[in-house]
């Protein structure tokens, strides 16, 4: 990389390198999703092999998405608008460049690793021991790298998306230290400290809190920078931001046991965890309707921007996921969508629609102007990824709906003598079109991801042209 | 003090700080701080730095050249 782009006062090397793996991370997870999607259509597909099974690439997809993709994002806009909202460099170089190699090292591992049949079966938090030592040390880099930087900050303030990106950091670190507390075995074997229903417990709630924290506060942290900046008008209340921020940290928390309804988990922790969730809808369209009623005024752009677009179908894909949610959380509705493709079509129009929408918005704000430009290549691949992506999303969720409700329904139709009216296949049979819906969906989503993949190197290429120029003398 | 009691004072102190951040963030008095932390992004208008000093100085020629460029209403120029 040419060091003509090295800016005088902020380090951009590092979110420079975290942009370009978010694009790279994003094909590669995605990827993984069609090959399972496709699975799911046609099972010879797992090639009768361990390695390609889909018990074993389903937790590296999630991984991948969530963890590459997603972490590469945040880490990427986070060091970025730290800078430039405190106006200050990162607080180190060297430790910012350890928190780049080190989170690469972690997914290079989940991707050995998972194939290989490594786990802790714990969801999201597959990672063996070793790694989640690493990841942790990075993690604790991550924090001081980003903490020390506001506190070095040459504004009085700190912006509201430093607040955002903060409570993400503190609390996956916190969470990531707790649930993975677990007794070494062997070098890729490891025990959890917890037993029984108390293990699951605490694996739900950081597996919520994995969603509340790293999934909605660390990309609202980006939504509160990307979107005043994009539609180029201050956030629509300060106030709300303060108040959904604290409401937000409060109440998510709590939220977990709605993954453990009807188990084993205590009916009181039930009912407070479907209470939570409900109350959750509040915070969480705070933050919608203040990103939302940033672009009061400007709602124009939205006819020649296609970059704020994806900012905001992000922000109703938000508020459409945080409403399915809370109504899912609630008992007598999770007894018909739990365990049904339902749960994973509300799991992809947030990830799909919110977190991969917003990043990959502010990924087209940012990746030019880290490599000395106002605008990508092209604008018009910019549009054809957007209703891709949007289209992909309708057809993915929509999908899994159908088949969601479907599968719902047959398992729990019973006959007049009580014996179940359908047999467990039968249901699997009838997701069968749902399954090649979803497919062509995903396909979608990585069709547009290697537009966006061309239009970023161009973008990248263009930049290093334009810096080779001999320097023009000045008189 | 049994558990229901400890559990009503934890969600009673809950209410009390909820409303608190609401009455200190609504205050008119936080309203010129908040007003001021919201320009934020846009109080670091660094366009001209944040292009290498080549590139900006070559950038009219080559400007009305390059298409994409010369959209510049949607670059971050706003101060």
């Amino acid at each position: 990389m040419s060091t003509a782009l090295e800016h005088p006062t902020y380090n951009y090397k590092v979110v420079r390198q975290f942009a370009i793996m978010t694009v790279v991370w994003g094909i590669v997870g995605m990827l993984l999703g069609v090959i399972l999607a496709s699975q799911l259509v046609w099972p010879q597909l797992n090639l009768d092999l361990p390695w390609t099974s889909f018990g074993r690439l389903r937790p590296l997809h999630t991984n991948a998405v969530i963890f590459a993709f997603g972490g590469s994002a945040l880490m990427a806009t986070s060091y970025y608008v730290v800078q430039r909202t405190c106006q200050t460099r990162l607080f180190s170089d060297r430790l910012a460049a350890f928190t780049f190699w080190g989170w690469q090292a972690v997914i290079v591992s989940a991707v050995v690793t998972l194939p290989l049949g490594y786990t802790t079966t714990k969801e999201y938090a597959e990672l063996e021991w070793p790694i989640n030592i690493l990841i942790a040390v990075v993690w604790v880099s991550y924090a001081i790298v980003f903490l020390m930087t506001i506190k070095q900050r040459k504004t009085s303030h700190i912006y509201v998306a430093n607040w955002f990106f903060a409570a993400f950091i503190l609390t996956v670190a916190v969470l990531h230290i707790v649930n993975n507390a677990a007794i070494p075995v062997t070098m890729m074997y490891s025990t959890s400290i917890y037993a029984g229903a108390i293990d699951a417990m605490v694996q739900w709630w950081y597996g919520h809190n994995a969603v509340g924290f790293f999934l909605t506060a660390g990309f609202l942290g980006m939504m509160y920078y990307f979107v005043p900046k994009q539609a180029e008008r201050p956030v629509y209340s300060y106030r709300l931001s303060i108040v959904h921020f604290w409401a937000l940290i409060m109440v998510y928390m709590w939220a977990g046991p709605h993954h453990l309804h009807y188990t084993a988990l205590p009916n009181w922790a039930q009912s407070l965890g479907m209470v939570m969730s409900i109350i959750l809808l509040a915070p969480s369209w705070g933050g919608m309707i203040n990103g939302m009623m940033t672009l009061s005024g400007a709602w124009h752009k939205l006819r020649t921007d296609p970059t704020l677009r994806f900012l905001v179908v992000a922000l109703s894909f938000y508020g459409m996921s945080t409403f399915e949610g809370p109504m899912m959380a609630v008992k007598t509705v999770n007894a018909l969508s739990h365990y049904t493709d339902w749960t994973i079509g509300h799991v992809h129009a947030g990830a799909l629609g919110w977190v991969a929408m917003i990043t990959i918005g502010s990924m087209y704000h940012l990746i030019p102007r880290l490599f000395g430009r106002t605008e990508m290549y092209s604008v018009g691949m910019i549009a054809v990824h957007f209703w891709l992506a949007t289209i992909g999303t309708v057809l993915y969720i929509a999908a899994m709906w159908v088949n969601g409700i479907l599968q719902g329904l047959m398992w729990r139709a019973i006959n007049p003598d009580g014996t179940l009216m359908y047999t467990f296949v039968e249901a699997v049979e009838a997701s069968g079109p749902g399954y090649i819906v979803r497919l062509i969906g995903g396909l979608f989503w990585v069709i547009g991801m290697l537009i966006m993949a061309y239009n970023v190197f161009m973008t990248v290429k263009r930049s290093q042209a334009l810096s080779q120029q001999p320097l023009p003398q000045t008189a | 003090m049994d558990t229901g009691t400890f559990r009503g004072i934890i969600t009673g102190l809950l209410i009390i700080a909820f409303l608190g951040i609401t009455w200190w963030a609504y205050s008119r008095r936080r309203k010129p701080d908040f007003d001021e932390a919201a320009q934020l992004p846009f109080a670091d208008d660094d366009e001209q730095p944040n292009r290498d000093s080549s590139a900006s100085q070559q950038r009219s020629p080559r400007e009305q050249e390059s298409e994409a460029d010369s959209r510049k209403d949607r670059g971050d120029e706003n101060a």
